[in-house]
């Protein structure tokens, strides 16, 4: 399938990627021709097979509920671009656009 | 002797019989990194070292303190508080990190050149690539840069670059190794797992690394055995199967010829060859891209700069190119078509393998359809680079384990025999793989720098 202009702009919004206008024009038609050769894919007959997304078939596979030694805040804190009084500065969530 | 030469099989045992130091090994190898790194780009980072068996890690593992990229602009500075599973692993066998191994970024690569801090050179080329992703991690092993290394491998970046670079490169089978520590990439098909001079180092290096971990609730308990009836010097009862998909259009004629010999050698060591078929090899990649850049745009969603990491400008072309094509194929409208449908032509894949290993107990081929090709052939078309992971995805997808073993040469440069296990038999395939290398000299070549 054909990706335009407009469609790659929405996928790197929703990707949060700030993609530059030759960056975007590059993806159309790289993204385009990828997804032409994955089309191939509607050739195969799948409407009775169940999809694979992991192939151990372990399930809820649990941990005991208990408390155990973790990294320390200085720790946790380490590669933080920015902190302050022990916490990480995030991006304001309202104000963002 | 150049103690740089030896397997780690070797030099365990010639510490063991007092032949040379510790320190003396680790200087060795100091010297040997300081001699050939600069013109093969393969270790990001050295280390000191002068005590323990002197390995590299893909710059894709976390190390306790030690700066780790995943060759990535992104995490240019960041120094991880904890080490993977596998790190500590290794640590308690007295193995001691030398270097940290230069890789495509994030491991999304065939050819080592997606590295933000630039590509790795094959040693046997200086013009070629190594492969990739894991492209520092063979191309150091190659040139002796340390005993042994560990990549990590999603649909083929342990074993492509270990066939490009002569050396040995085992994928696990998804499951029997932690991946707690390395970044994740596509969290459905990642494994870390060897890159040695011999199968047996492979063996011994898989042994030490795997195994439960309450880390990754993917690791499955039970512990690898080495089965006391395994092929030790004949392969008579080894059925081997042959896929018919697997020797189609697009494969090098070269490559070819070396493959069929090594095939021709099997059974020479007594293999029974039995043709197979893996009807759906075709949708492989198609399946593979979908499913691995889906998985791959939810995991890097963590880059938010805020933890850890710069602004997710700072991801490369490549890295940016499989996030879009899979927040696209997780989209909502486009889900089902692309996702979904990948994901049950992945079941198809995997009954195809199934069905085979009714017939054979290992499946071999080529790993790639090429020889390492020249840097910057394939750069401009992602496509045609996409496409030479053909018959590493396959295996991937369906979960099993895959072991490349030099088996040649082809214009010059090394080709390496796939030899396919059943989910969960790396015992087979590793015994097998000693048998060949056994019988024949292929590892022992290395590379003139």
């Amino acid at each position: 399938m054909k990706l335009t202009l407009e469609q790659v702009k929405k996928v790197a919004k929703l990707a949060k990627l700030n993609l530059s206008e030759s960056e975007l024009a590059k993806y159309s038609e790289q993204l385009s021709k990828i997804l032409s050769y994955i089309d191939q894919l509607n050739k195969v007959e799948t409407s009775k097979i169940d999809p694979t997304y992991n192939v151990t078939g372990l399930s809820n596979a649990f941990s005991p509920d208990e408390i155990r030694p973790s990294l320390t805040q200085k720790a946790a804190l380490f590669n933080a671009p920015q902190q302050d009084k022990g916490f990480f500065v995030t991006k304001g969530v309202f104000q963002e656009e | 002797m150049d103690i740089t030469d030896l397997t780690l099989t070797q030099t365990i045992k010639a510490l063991e019989n007092k032949q040379f130091t510790e320190a003396e090994l680790n200087s060795a190898y100091q010297k040997r990194i300081g001699q050939v790194n600069s013109s093969l780009n393969a270790f990001l980072e050295v280390i000191d070292t002068n005590s323990g068996i002197p390995v590299g890690i893909k710059d894709i593992i976390s190390t306790k303190g030690i700066k780790t990229t995943a060759g990535s602009k992104i995490l240019s500075s960041y120094i991880p508080q904890y080490n993977a599973t596998v790190i500590d692993r290794l640590i308690a066998q007295n193995v001691s990190i030398i270097g940290k191994a230069n890789n495509d970024e994030f491991a999304m690569g065939s050819s080592g050149e997606n590295s933000a801090y630039g590509p790795t050179k094959n040693p046997w080329d200086l013009t070629r690539v190594p492969g990739g992703s894991s492209s520092g991690s063979a191309a150091a092993v190659a040139a002796n840069m340390c005993v042994f290394s560990l990549g990590t491998d999603t649909g083929g970046s342990i074993r492509q670059p270990a066939s490009f670079c002569g050396v040995v490169g085992l994928k696990p089978s998804y499951g029997r190794v932690s991946r707690y520590g390395a970044m994740s990439m596509a969290s459905s098909l990642d494994q870390i797992g060897p890159l040695t001079k011999s199968v047996a180092d492979a063996r011994l290096v898989l042994d030490w690394i795997s195994g439960p971990d309450e880390y990754d609730s993917n690791c499955i308990k039970k512990r690898l055995t080495t089965n006391d009836s395994r092929f030790t010097k004949s392969l008579k009862g080894l059925r081997v199967g042959v896929p018919k998909e697997y020797f189609g259009v697009g494969l090098d004629p070269e490559v070819e010829r070396v493959i069929k010999a090594a095939i021709k050698q099997l059974a020479d060591l007594g293999a029974e060859l039995a043709e197979v078929s893996l009807p759906h090899t075709e949708y492989a990649v198609a399946t593979y891209y979908i499913i691995m850049a889906s998985e791959v745009s939810s995991n890097l969603a963590r880059f938010d700069a805020i933890r850890f990491g710069s602004d997710r400008g700072d991801f490369g072309a490549e890295v940016k190119r499989r996030i879009m094509l899979g927040t696209f194929s997780l989209s909502s409208g486009y889900y089902d078509a692309y996702f979904t449908k990948a994901a049950r032509v992945r079941t198809l894949i995997k009954q195809d393998f199934e069905k085979a290993f009714e017939k054979c107990d290992v499946i071999v081929g080529p790993v790639s359809p090429t020889v390492a090709w020249k840097l910057g052939e394939k750069v401009d078309d992602p496509l045609k680079m996409y496409l030479m992971d053909v018959y590493t995805v396959p295996p991937s997808l369906a979960g099993i384990p895959g072991l490349s073993v030099p088996c040649g040469f082809a214009d010059g440069m090394p080709v390496g025999l796939h030899l396919l296990g059943k989910y969960m038999d790396e015992d087979t395939i590793l015994s097998v793989g000693e048998v060949y290398e056994q019988a024949t000299k292929w590892h022992q070549e290395k590379p003139k720098l």
